[in-house]
């Protein structure tokens, strides 16, 4: 592979693997001197994956990188940012509890007579915030500031500190439009003085916005790399996705189905979470969630399910009036809910499958009833069989387990309680290909069967193959709803830019 | 005001009122000889306070500080007594021993990823053991160097005094706020009390700085020993038990979060000065038995901790929306 | 069945080897280490002494290996023994029947769970502070209610708690063996344990789960009260007296270390009652040991220094991955084996 002195970042044939799987399968990027190059690709396309090779967070088994034409091999983060390649992350990896200024020089404190110099610090950093627009008290905590100021905090530090390749991970998931908007004019700036900036985002409309060309991974390969202006969006759909599957997801439809209306909420909210909604879901229907992260899907499900209270609105089951006030109100229910972030709020890691799958059976009957250990056997083995979970035996601690065999052992847990409401947050989440469709069809499954579901997913292709309706979120709010012959991709991304360009403006 | 200042500002204040309210009932409490015994009376234990003050402000926790001093006591008094060495080499060979001790479980702490809670508990038996091992009855120390060093103060106007060892406790305090505040050193501890693996993606070196932790607490401690060999004049193995939690306290009611990453050196100054207020007006009051020193200061801790909560609490909203 | 009952002995099976080792260490340097006599109907001999003087560490590190598997820490057993062993002196001596006195004793012990486990269930505060109030505070509250003098008594009900014997043991063996297993079916019998386990290793799943963890948090801690209550109570019929400043005095890290030797983390999560018990026995026979064999009593705390140190290097996870071919399959390894990523 030639490089070129235009390319201040050349990644070749870098290969990765994992047990079991090839994250990535000798993939190249090649960076140039001012340019944003986004990065893009469905979840476990090897994004993050090919980042963290770049930025030594992890070790590549193969291939080679070229910065500035010089070979290089950061062996952990810290190196690659010497080197000069700056990453920053959605989740602002910076100290809140330190001053803004101290965030900006942390480790490299300006001295006098061996003491760190505030004053000289303090000034530097109001300095280099003045390249950026931002005029604030750098002597206060970090934590004193919005997410997007942090964010722009972080960039500064990233570029102050590289000064030659600048990674931007998802930097605008948890940002409005008018933060979106002040966070490109820093970046076309820093473009300008010949950076070369990596770019990686689920939202499309923001790749048009700033990006010159694109990259695309798809299962750990690399699909190519276009001009971004010679690039349609329904073409870099396909590629991101691949065609046979763009035109299948077309075909599976399903139609709308006519069960009765068990599940009515109205006016329902929680401020500072969500805005008041109504939803009602029938029996033996999916309604999706769609929108981007931060727009309340997830709040959305935590308030369903009684993780939060919710201070507006009422909720019927069935015609009753029920009390969703915490989680064990809405089990009572009979709901279930498998939350978004597995390792934290999902798996109890040093329990065994069989613990994982019983617990919440368990809990529902009370710690005066235990399970039989029979039951719990037979329950586990009966799940573990359906859902085809792969594991040693049901005695292996969870935490052992593969992400998707995780994932279902945690809707097991669920279908052990025999729910009549299944809520899923990001079900198929960083799991693997083949776990991926099989979550897919016990979703369709577990609807014929007439349970009702709320799905929701970043992947909207993946929302439009398996929902009857699906609900679009915007800031907070639940702001419009397909269903029918408007239930495409193409509407649902349309439905989400739309209320976007509206509320820019 | 900024939020990282309201707890010190609230120690500062409960200190100036409850001074306030003492030397109403008796004035004789502002007097310098009652300030100058103030501090002489609990140097040792603020010296130990600052060294525990950067544990906790890293988010880690120092058990073994009140064995530290004990071994420190016994060791001065059994090296003094049957050894020709001056004080001064005794002190500095003192002081290489308790930093390198604490340095050691610093480096247990961090390469072997275990909690700071039980390697320090482990610390604590070992010094204790030590110190036992060295000497089961108290040893007197009557070198005269202790004697030349005892006269040492400084005259305050009214006839109070700063000793030796009270101003000792000064000056460690002040360098303490130095170190915290104009080192890199000490950003780099508030930046693991931030997040020990945010701040080390940011560069800090974790594995030195949590070793350099300890080890300055371990001096500390040894310094706190030497200062209590001098209040007391005798080694005792059995002496300054519980010290540490006594520091911890000092800590957490000086503004300082136990959970690590936000608070200030001199708060710990004003725990001190709090809980060796108490201790005064107790004495002066004469009916008041000694255990109310150990009620009242612990619903001083309650309140503080509820204090931090609300804090926390308070500032949690503008985090989360941005 | 088969396969839990090798389970469980796997599971105990370090703690086993550890307490006879030191057994047959102490009875070669001491021969009359083993022997056993009944006089009066009742056991005498070192291993009794161990078992009885050891009653409230045992009776503490059960109490604390619960509170311990939900992820925290009770720092005031401690101090609750001696307010504990205050209240029940200071009732008896102030006329109260045996079994109010008792009671009274044990609603204290609980109460004190109760404070400590809404700090920590309800106001969200860290158990290592949350309990260091009570143990700041306790001891000063006990020597409030003692005004500061050791309270002694003479009710012979009382002191037969501290030295009665029942079917040829001394009472503090009898009530530890009665109240450990009387735990130890609540917990295993029941759904308690699991549920208390899936807390300590990850909470907010256990709570979406359904789990009503806030209550079984207090809980944690009013079990761990009501140890301290018990221990409290033999400490003070022990020596007929309460000694509001000694009492259980430095206990609750001798408590903390028995559940640590006894292999539950102190990150939560897995525990196992019986090895617990038997690390406190553990601690109690070194120090039996010690000054049996001659030793200088005063290498006691550096010997115990060096146990805990080679426990927790074996258990640290630094220390597993890079010697884990070494591990004892479903032995050592199971109990401890944990991640913190």
């Amino acid at each position: 592979m030639q490089t070129n002195s235009d390319n201040i970042l050349s990644a070749v044939r870098i290969e990765k693997g994992f047990p079991g799987t090839k994250a990535l399968d000798k993939v190249d990027l090649h960076l140039r001197r001012g340019e944003v190059h986004a990065l893009l690709g469905e979840n476990g396309a090897g994004k993050s994956t090919l980042i963290k090779c770049l930025t030594g967070a992890y070790r590549r088994d193969g291939g080679s990188i070229l910065l500035d034409g010089a070979e290089v091999d950061p062996r952990d983060t810290f190196e690659a940012q010497r080197l000069g390649i700056g990453t920053v992350y959605q989740e602002v990896n910076l100290l809140p509890n330190l001053t803004v200024a101290e965030n900006l020089y942390l480790g490299r404190q300006p001295r006098r007579f061996g003491m760190v110099d505030t004053r000289s610090m303090n000034r530097k950093a109001r300095e280099l915030l003045a390249e950026y627009e931002l005029d604030i008290d750098v002597t206060r905590d970090l934590a004193s500031y919005s997410v997007a100021i942090q964010q722009v905090v972080a960039i500064a530090r990233a570029v102050d500190l590289s000064g030659k390749v600048l990674i931007l991970d998802e930097p605008t998931a948890s940002l409005d439009a008018h933060e979106v908007e002040m966070l490109f004019r820093i970046v076309r700036r820093l473009k300008k003085r010949g950076l070369g900036i990596i770019f990686i985002t689920h939202f499309l409309e923001q790749v048009y916005a700033i990006s010159d060309r694109i990259t695309v991974l798809r299962n750990g390969q690399l699909v190519g790399t276009r001009e971004a202006r010679e690039l349609d969006r329904r073409e870099l759909i396909a590629l991101m996705i691949g065609r046979e599957l763009a035109t299948e997801i077309q075909s599976v439809h399903p139609d709308a189905v006519e069960g009765e209306t068990r599940y009515t909420f109205r006016n329902y909210g929680r401020r500072g979470k969500i805005d008041p909604f109504d939803l009602d879901v029938r029996a033996g229907e999916v309604v999706g969630m769609a929108g981007l992260l931060g727009s309340g899907r997830t709040e959305t499900a935590e308030i369903l399910f009684g993780a939060h209270r919710a201070d507006s609105g009422t909720a019927k089951v069935d015609g009753r009036t029920v009390d969703l006030s915490s989680p064990r109100a809405a089990i009572r229910q009979k709901f279930g809910f498998c939350p978004e972030d597995r390792k934290t709020a999902g798996i109890v890691g040093d329990l065994s499958v069989r613990e994982n799958i019983v617990l919440a059976l368990q809990a529902r009957r009370g710690w005066t009833r235990p399970i039989p250990r029979v039951e719990q056997n037979r329950l586990a083995d009966l799940y573990i069989r359906a859902l085809d979970i792969r594991t040693a035996d049901r005695e292996k601690p969870i935490k052992l387990l593969s992400g998707g065999n995780q994932q279902k052992a945690i809707l097991a847990r669920w279908l052990a309680t025999e729910p009549d409401l299944l809520i899923l947050d990001e079900p198929t989440r960083g799991i693997d290909v083949g776990a991926h469709a099989e979550i897919i069809r016990l979703i369709e499954s577990l609807r014929e069967k007439g349970m009702s579901l709320i799905v929701i997913s970043s992947e909207i292709e993946e929302l439009v193959a398996y929902s009857t309706r699906v609900v679009v979120l915007r800031d907070h709010a639940h702001v419009a709803e397909l269903n029918g012959a408007q239930l495409t991709a193409h509407r649902i991304v349309e439905a989400i830019a739309a209320t976007n360009g509206r509320k820019a403006s | 005001m900024k939020q990282k200042y309201l707890p010190l500002t609230a120690t500062i204040l409960i200190f100036v009122l409850s001074y306030a309210l003492c030397a109403a009932q008796y004035p004789n409490i502002l007097s310098t000889r009652v300030i100058g015994n103030l501090l002489t009376d609990n140097a040792f234990l603020g010296i130990a306070a600052v060294g525990m003050t950067f544990v906790i402000l890293s988010g880690g926790i120092d058990l073994s500080i009140g064995a530290v001093i004990a071994f420190a006591g016994v060791f001065l008094a059994v090296v003094l007594e049957h050894g020709s060495m001056h004080p001064l080499v005794a002190f500095a060979l003192l002081l290489t021993i308790t930093t390198l001790f604490g340095a050691l479980m610093g480096a247990i702490i961090h390469y072997l990823e275990m909690p700071a809670f039980i390697v320090t508990l482990a610390g604590m038996f070992l010094a204790r053991g030590m110190a036992f091992v060295l000497s089961i009855d108290s040893v007197p120390i009557k070198h005269p160097f202790y004697g030349t060093l005892k006269s040492l103060y400084y005259k305050l106007p009214g006839g109070g005094r700063i000793t030796l060892i009270g101003g000792l406790m000064l000056l460690v305090f002040a360098i303490g706020i130095l170190i915290a505040h104009r080192t890199r050193f000490g950003t780099n501890i508030y930046a693991l009390g931030g997040g020990t693996a945010t701040a080390k993606l940011m560069g800090v070196p974790v594995a030195a700085t949590t070793v350099r932790i300890y080890a300055l607490s371990g001096l500390l401690a040894g310094l706190s020993g030497i200062v209590f060999s001098l209040y007391t004049s005798a080694g005792y193995s059995l002496a300054a038990v519980g010290v540490e939690l006594d520091a911890i306290t000092a800590v957490v009611i000086g503004g300082t979060l136990l959970t690590g990453g936000s608070g200030f050196v001199a708060g710990t100054l004003v725990g001190i000065l709090i809980q060796g207020l108490i201790q005064t007006y107790i004495t002066f009051d004469g009916t008041l038995s000694s255990w109310w020193t150990k009620i009242l200061i612990g619903l001083l801790l309650f309140a503080f901790i509820l204090l931090q909560k609300g804090i926390i609490h308070l500032s949690r909203p503008e985090r989360q929306r941005a | 069945m088969m396969p839990i009952m090798r389970n469980y002995a796997g599971r105990l099976l370090p703690q086993c080897i550890a307490l006879v080792i030191i057994v047959i260490a102490i009875s070669i340097v001491f021969p009359g280490f083993l022997n056993l006599q009944i006089q009066n109907g009742r056991l005498y001999g070192s291993l009794i002494d161990i078992l009885n003087r050891g009653a409230p560490v045992v009776l503490l590190a059960i109490g604390m290996t619960v509170v311990i598997a939900t992820k925290g820490i009770d720092l005031s057993v401690g101090a609750v023994m001696a307010i504990c062993g205050a209240v029940a002196a200071s009732l008896i001596t102030s006329g109260h029947s045996l079994a109010e006195t008792l009671l009274a004793t044990l609603a204290i012990g609980i109460l004190c769970g109760i404070w400590n486990g809404v700090l920590v269930a309800f106001l969200d505060i860290q158990p290592i502070i949350a309990t260091l109030v009570l143990m700041v505070a306790g001891r000063g509250i006990a020597q409030l209610i003692t005004e500061g003098t050791i309270l002694t008594f003479n009710e012979p009900g009382l002191i037969f708690i501290g030295s009665g014997s029942f079917i040829g043991l001394p009472m503090p063996i009898v009530i530890w063996l009665v109240f450990g297993l009387l735990v130890a079916v609540l917990v295993r019998r029941t759904a308690l344990g699991m549920l208390i386990e899936a807390i300590g290793i990850n909470r907010q799943a256990s709570t979406l789960s359904g789990v009503l963890t806030p209550v079984l948090l207090v809980a944690a801690y009013v079990l761990s009260g009501l140890c301290a209550a018990i221990a409290g109570i033999i400490a003070a019929a022990d020596i007929r007296g309460a000694d509001a400043n000694n009492a259980g005095l430095w206990l609750e890290l001798d408590a903390i270390l028995a559940v640590v030797v006894g292999g539950t983390s102190l990150l939560g999560g897995r525990f196992s009652i019986a090895a617990s018990v038997l690390g406190a026995i553990i601690i109690q026979a070194i120090n039996t040991g010690i000054l049996l064999s001659g030793f200088p009593p005063e290498f006691n705390l550096i010997i115990k220094a060096a146990i805990i140190i080679f426990i927790l290097v074996l258990q640290s996870p630094r220390f597993r991955t890079a010697f884990s071919f070494l591990s004892i399959p479903g032995a050592a390894g199971k109990p401890t084996e944990r991640e913190a990523k």
